[in-house]
């Protein structure tokens, strides 16, 4: 997916004018936020789950070699085969031959977000092979043709009634006539077009929310049961994860599987839980021919010892968005990449550049309440303020904010000039304001824009101080 | 005889410009705590702006000037949860590796607080308590609740106020869209924020919204003042020292 993130601000306006967008937004912010709180009020051990999976993550990642290892060896040893992709097109050239290896026309995905990190639905596309994708959030944006907006909800935008109008649209021709408006109705409707994708599929391509380097295995979380037939009926089964996703046994795993769940939706478990192993065995009753892990560095490597590294830790629950004021007012598509809300607002600089990203790290209010509900305890502000750092020193970012600032920092740097200066303005200020505000000031204009600027009272406090003590008035 | 604490009070650029009586306030209710209460008067700013643009080397500069200015105190006292914050969590991070700075910032870190969370926490509260009648609301900044706890304290103090009545705001844990520069930089996003936040405040039917800090109250107040809105807001500190007789924040 091509980033499209210097146009933040564009599309962050034009979301806020959406009322199909905002409908949806505001339904789902309460139903993700309320959930999770019942769910962590059922469950006082939390914080000591949510320490115990912090450590898991911060082990596993200083001894991310020995585990990757381990994993790669596992996984050959049960049958299946590790492939190393350094980037996003190493990780697509992977995926397509082994596609082609398979003769595979028709591929059934579960929903990956690290698919949409190294663009495999272009690159399958143009091997002219036809994909469909079986998460029903990302059935329905593949419909929309649009990319997700949520790392766990990608049609979180969406209404009911556009969802309606695009099955409707798009099944109409398949010989569904009817218009269906209910959910279990769309639900099934979905399920009955999908089956017969499932059968057809030559091969199934998933992610993965954790690699256990014990046994080798994967694990997939989903609601709708469509990762067991993406990776059970096809002849070959694909992998795509992030080398981050290694944990280093299966008590690991269902650790923080008791924290992704209630982070992410409020359940205590996902409706189906997948541990898959290898391909095929003799003894079991279905399952691939083939299973492929193909490991997604991109990035994250360099991301190892720097001030970046807790983002590793990162087990993709989507807490941090559902909680994020900027997020719930803009949705995700504002973000112009594949990670959005405050996880987002950190990967995407990282792997597509500041140049580009530049506007995520400011668009956020520094107000703490994304870390205090990471399951994994990510000190997202500090990284974004770390970001506003290198964008800083790297000279990017607005001439006239870097003015401005430059000015208003010479001067609270000079205390002496700084009190005479404003001690004037401040006076002036008084004199102008007209019923103690302003309704519209220059300079001011992001301000009084949406809000009075309640007007300064004539003196500084410093000086009105320093007038009672020398007066002795106190 | 026992000392009186010696407090440093660090008015914050925003109650220094825009807003004196918080700054007597504050110096009432410690003074009335028993304090030695000092201004030191080469204060500028705490360096947010510059900090939280990224500008590293001006918050450093910055950060020195205020530690070398309060160092000499018992206690720093500033009338915000986040400008507290950035004194007390913020300035040891910016020093990390120069030890002599860093020994400084870290030997001042631990003496710094939020008014309202030293008076409940390291005080004990002046007699008689305070009158004020009538209904209000208080809106937790987030540096405070969030960096600080700033929670508990300023609820202690507000329901020992005769006459007062305090009623919990509905989202109180969201964000009122200040964020410093974030309202100027994304003046759209921060609206929808402001707006919401305003919807939340004037449905509790309370007369008057209290807070701790002035960069969020400045927000909503003006929010509510374009709205037309005849809710009044106020520092929680004018209230406390009874102060709060004065125009509230942008009203004349």
């Amino acid at each position: 997916m091509e980033p499209s993130s210097r146009q933040f601000p564009v599309r962050a306006h034009a979301a806020l004018e959406n009322p199909d967008l905002q409908a949806a937004m505001g339904r789902a912010k309460g139903g993700f936020i309320d959930k999770r709180r019942l769910a962590l009020e059922r469950i006082p051990e939390f914080d000591a789950l949510r320490e115990a999976g912090r450590e898991i993550k911060e082990h596993t990642l200083s001894h991310l070699d020995y585990y990757l290892e381990h994993f790669e060896e596992r996984v050959t040893q049960s049958g299946g085969a590790v492939h190393w992709a350094a980037n996003a097109q190493d990780a697509c050239r992977i995926v397509v031959d082994l596609c082609r290896n398979a003769e595979a026309r028709h591929v059934t995905k579960g929903k990956s977000m690290v698919g949409e990190e190294i663009g495999i639905n272009e690159a399958l596309e143009a091997a002219g092979i036809e994909r469909m994708e079986t998460d029903l959030g990302e059935y329905i944006i593949q419909l929309a043709d649009e990319p997700p907006s949520h790392i766990i909800a990608p049609a979180v935008h969406k209404t009911r009634q556009q969802v309606s109008e695009l099955f409707h649209r798009h099944h109409r021709p398949l010989g569904y006539t009817e218009v269906r408006s209910e959910v279990a109705d769309l639900v099934n409707e979905a399920r009955s077009v999908l089956r017969e994708k499932f059968l057809n599929a030559d091969v199934g391509i998933t992610g993965a929310n954790f690699l256990i380097a014990e046994t080798g295995s994967v694990t997939l979380v989903t609601n709708e049961g469509n990762a067991d037939l993406t990776n059970t009926l096809p002849r070959v089964h694909i992998v795509t994860a992030g080398i981050e996703k290694m944990v280093p046994t299966l008590e690991d795993a269902s650790t923080l599987l008791r924290l992704l769940a209630r982070s992410a939706t409020g359940q205590e478990m996902s409706t189906y839980t997948t541990i898959t192993t290898g391909p095929r065995a003799r003894e079991d009753l279905d399952g691939p021919d083939e299973f492929h892990v193909v490991l997604v560095d991109n990035g994250r490597s360099q991301m190892l010892g720097n001030e970046f590294h807790p983002m590793l830790r990162c087990i993709r629950c989507g807490a941090c968005m559902n909680h994020c004021p900027v997020y719930s007012s803009v949705g995700g598509h504002a973000y112009g990449w594949v990670y959005v809300g405050p996880m987002g607002s950190v990967l995407t600089p990282l792997m597509v550049g500041l140049e580009e990203a530049g506007h995520l790290p400011n668009a956020c209010t520094l107000n703490g309440r994304c870390e205090e509900v990471c399951p994994v305890g990510i000190p997202l502000p500090g990284m974004l303020r770390s970001l506003r750092r290198r964008q800083f020193e790297d000279g990017l970012g607005s001439r006239r904010a870097r003015l401005g600032l430059a000015a208003w920092g010479w001067l609270a740097r000079r205390p002496r000039l700084y009190r005479r200066l404003v001690d004037i303005g401040v006076r002036v200020l008084s004199l102008l304001g007209r019923r103690g505000r302003f309704r519209r000031l220059p300079f001011a204009s992001g301000w009084t824009e949406a809000r009075d600027l309640p007007a300064p009272s004539g003196r500084t406090f410093l000086s009105a101080w320093r007038g009672q003590a020398k007066g002795a008035v106190r | 005889m026992k000392m009186p604490v010696r407090v440093g009070l660090f008015a914050t650029c925003l109650v220094d410009l825009f807003r004196p009586n918080v700054g007597f306030a504050a110096v009432k209710l410690l003074e009335e705590a028993g304090c030695k209460v000092e201004v030191p008067p080469l204060q500028t700013c705490c360096g947010q702006p510059a900090y939280n643009s990224g500008d590293f080397k001006t918050s450093r500069d910055i950060a020195r000037q205020v530690i070398a200015a309060f160092e000499g105190y018992d206690y720093v006292v500033a009338p915000s949860g986040s400008c507290a914050a950035v004194l007390k969590l913020h300035y040891p991070l910016l020093f990390p590796t120069d030890q002599h700075w860093r020994g400084r910032a870290e030997a001042l870190a631990p003496r710094c607080y939020e008014l309202m969370q030293f008076l409940v926490d390291k005080l004990e509260p002046g007699e008689p308590p305070p009158r004020c009648a009538g209904t209000v609301t208080y809106h937790d900044s987030c540096s405070g609740r969030r960096e600080l706890g700033v929670y508990e304290q300023p609820r202690t103090l507000l329901d020992r106020v005769e006459g007062l009545e305090r009623i919990e705001v509905e989202d109180g844990e969201v964000c009122c869209g200040f964020g410093g520069t974030f309202c100027v930089k994304y003046p759209k996003i921060s609206e929808r924020m402001v707006s919401e936040k305003a919807d939340c405040v004037r449905r509790t039917g309370a007369g008057a919204l209290l807070g701790g800090d002035l960069g969020c109250l400045f927000n909503i107040a003006g929010r509510l003042s374009r709205e037309g809105s005849s809710m009044k807001v106020y520092h929680a500190a004018e209230v406390l020292a009874e102060m709060a007789d004065g125009p509230a924040i942008g009203k004349d």
